[in-house]
């Protein structure tokens, strides 16, 4: 098992056509994700060419799942365009098969349409939305697996970390971090750098917790927002399975954005020193450095006999 | 983006939201003409800049930095007030809670109308991470920090969230109405002014609408007296207008440089330059600096495709920063190949000549071909395995930390 997504899950690409989202598909036909055809409006019975086999192109999400029985969806649309995508995934999803994860790449998407999708998708409960604005959602196989997203494929293999992160380039670094140890993942996923996403950390850690093949956690917050005082607070009570984690923001200057549209400190909120604090009230075992994940992990997995 | 308190009430006041009469001025003898038009007998001259904090902040002679007046805002109840005030506020330096001991420049005045104030209101409309919503916060405790009042009083700050799919309903501004202790015509009007500013956050992509005070008159209406507004910069696709009001003076003019280069720099105090991928990993990069003893000068997020070019531009912003004594460059390259960042990191230093010492940590894809590269490279351009190594590494090489 892992979480969501299953090493041999069924994958569409809206935005098959465009550059990024051909040349991801393409990375992902690599890594051994089981891309099954994308959808570009207008451009349905086109093929897609992705290491030199050909992949079909839809007009419309409905078609596109009712055709492959989808499990999941990975949207590379622009941003003005990509709340509407996320809705017409949720609702080709909802109504063909009742249930699917939607995967948003997309950086850059207005607030307010964020707002509209993240409703829409709430009220189809068996659509999960991952992101916008993140690296994506990855389950390692013994070979190959399912890769949705940006992620660099071959820093990952299959094990028992569970990894969830608000930021892109750190997920690599924790997952280089767990193979520093020898040890490999179960599922990484990245929940984005936006005020307003999908799934968040409580979603995750619960589906971690639960999850058999997980045996710890590793969770990377950054400043903004108070989502990783929620979720400590939450594992406090609900998590077993060791956590160990990290808050990027410490240096950060108070009502500046830092890169992440979400990466602010206001009102003297979403400190990173609130946040650090928040972690070791709960017991989770902090690194202060992402050098350092590895050791610490080490460390937290013998403590609880893992190791 | 944040724009002045004149353009927010011209927003406010085409979509109906009622504003006292006021006239955007950049000159003393402007606001002279101003004071003539309004014909009220009270007026307020207040200074403009995107900072909060005005009424209590002090001004500053540019040359000398000797005090000039207390408070930006000032109520003026002749034409000689208006001209002594605005001589006092145009072309010096105004310094707030919110503007850092540098201060700001004010170049812009707004002179408004006087009113007669019953009661003074604080309504803010934002967006709600947890809720995931437009959230809309009111307090009966107006013209005060905000934050102030929700540490000491809680109580006294009432919050209702809008459902995106209704938009905000009737009765949820009634019973916010009525939280404040409003009825009769001031709640009718609070009602009607509440759903046409909820309409001006959604259709104009705001990100914050904050109104310190909104006051209740002695006949009963409802008048936004302040006003602060910030918009979505994603959504500045759909605004043609965000152009002509953004004011390029009160923004950092090497954070908008590197912005159009596709990078995201925000400028620091210390002296260790660095330029790394991805916004997470930048931040780390600058908690571990810190945490090894050095200071960053900088945060800088080339993103996930950065090619030679932008590094070189990356290169030559963090150059711009006369403290930065040594750069740290912190790659883990995902799309991005650690070959290319190598190569760009050599034409960067040779065509910019560095003479700071410098430390790149490559990781990720092609790390072997990047690192190589590095190594046959004649720069003195010290290679590390990890972050922390890096991070050490450039603290050691300038000497300590600041």
């Amino acid at each position: 098992m892992a979480i969501w997504i299953e090493e041999d899950a069924k994958v569409l690409v809206q935005g098959i056509t465009g550059k990024q989202g051909m040349f991801h598909a393409d990375k992902m036909v690599e890594y051994g994700t089981q891309i099954v055809g994308g959808c570009t409006p207008g451009k349905g019975g086109q093929t897609v060419e992705l290491q030199g086999k050909p992949f079909p192109v839809w007009n419309s999400m409905t078609e596109a799942i009712m055709e492959t029985d989808a499990d999941a969806t990975v949207i590379y649309v622009p941003p003005p365009f990509a709340a509407e995508a996320i809705m017409e995934a949720a609702d080709a999803f909802d109504s063909v098969k009742g249930e699917g994860v939607i995967v948003c790449i997309t950086e850059g998407i207005p607030t307010l349409d964020m707002v509209k999708a993240v409703a829409y998708v709430y009220n189809r409960p068996g659509v999960r939305l991952i992101g916008p604005n993140c690296p994506g959602i990855i389950t390692p196989g013994e070979s190959g697996g399912a890769k949705i997203g940006i992620m660099p494929g071959h820093i990952h293999a299959k094990g028992r970390i569970g990894i969830v992160s608000k930021s892109g380039t750190l997920t690599y670094e924790a997952v280089a971090q767990t193979m520093s140890i020898g040890e490999g993942q179960s599922t990484c996923v990245g929940i984005g750098g936006d005020p307003v996403n999908g799934t968040g950390f409580i979603e995750c850690l619960a589906a971690f917790e639960a999850d058999s093949q997980t045996e710890a956690i590793v969770m990377i917050g950054e400043i903004g927002g108070n989502a990783e005082e929620e979720a400590a607070a939450w594992a406090a009570e609900n998590v077993t399975k060791p956590i160990v984690g990290f808050v990027a923001g410490a240096t950060a200057p108070p009502g500046k954005r830092m890169g992440h549209a979400g990466a602010i400190i206001s009102g003297g909120k979403g400190t990173a020193e609130e946040k650090f604090a928040a972690f070791e009230a709960a017991g989770i075992a902090c690194a202060k450095d992402p050098s350092e994940l590895g050791s610490v992990l080490l460390e937290s997995l013998k403590k609880a006999g893992l190791r | 983006m944040n724009i002045h308190e004149y353009q927010g009430k011209e927003l406010l006041r085409t979509n109906g939201v009622p504003v006292l009469e006021g006239v955007h001025c950049k000159t003393v003898d402007e606001a002279l003409a101003a004071y003539d038009k309004l014909n009220s007998k009270v007026v307020a001259v207040k200074s403009q800049i995107h900072a909060g904090g005005r009424g209590k902040g002090n001004l500053y002679s540019p040359e000398s930095g000797d005090l000039v007046m207390e408070g930006g805002v000032k109520i003026a109840f002749s034409r000689d007030e208006v001209k002594t005030y605005s001589e006092n506020i145009l072309g010096n330096i105004l310094v707030t809670i919110q503007t850092g001991e540098s201060g700001k420049l004010v170049r812009n005045l707004y002179i408004e109308s006087g009113c007669d104030i019953a009661h003074e209101y604080y309504l803010a409309l934002l967006v709600d991470r947890e809720k995931k919503s437009v959230m809309i916060m009111a307090s009966t405790e107006g013209g005060m920090d905000i934050e102030e009042v929700a540490h000491n009083t809680p109580e006294l700050i009432h919050r209702i969230s809008v459902d995106p799919n209704s938009g905000l309903m009737g009765f949820q501004s009634r019973d916010l109405g009525m939280a404040l202790g409003m009825s009769g015509k001031s709640l009718k009007s609070f009602m009607k002014m509440l759903a046409k500013m909820y309409n001006m956050f959604v259709s104009n992509d705001c990100t914050m609408v904050e109104i310190n005070p909104l006051v209740k008159t002695g006949d009963d209406d409802i008048v936004a007296l302040d006003s602060k507004v910030s918009f979505d910069e994603n959504a500045e696709f759909r605004h043609n207008n965000w152009d002509e009001m953004r004011d390029l003076s009160e923004e950092e003019e090497v954070e908008i440089r590197a912005k159009e280069s596709g990078l995201s720099y925000v400028k620091l105090d210390g002296n260790i330059g660095c330029l790394v991928n991805g916004a997470g990993l930048a931040m780390a990069t600058m908690d571990v600096i810190k945490l090894y003893g050095g200071e960053p000068a900088n945060f800088l997020d080339v993103g996930g495709g950065a090619n030679e070019e932008q590094v070189k531009t990356a290169f030559s912003i963090i150059l711009e920063d006369p403290n930065v004594k040594g750069i740290l460059v912190n790659i883990f390259g995902g799309i991005m190949r650690c070959d290319i960042i190598a190569r760009g990191v050599i034409a960067a230093t040779e065509a910019l000549s560095l003479d700071v010492p410098l430390v790149v940590r490559l990781a990720g894809t092609n790390v072997d071909e990047g690192k190589a590269i590095l190594a046959e490279s004649t720069l003195n351009i010290h290679p590390a395995d990890d972050l922390a190594e890096g991070a050490q590494k450039i603290v050691s090489l300038i000497g300590g930390g600041v």
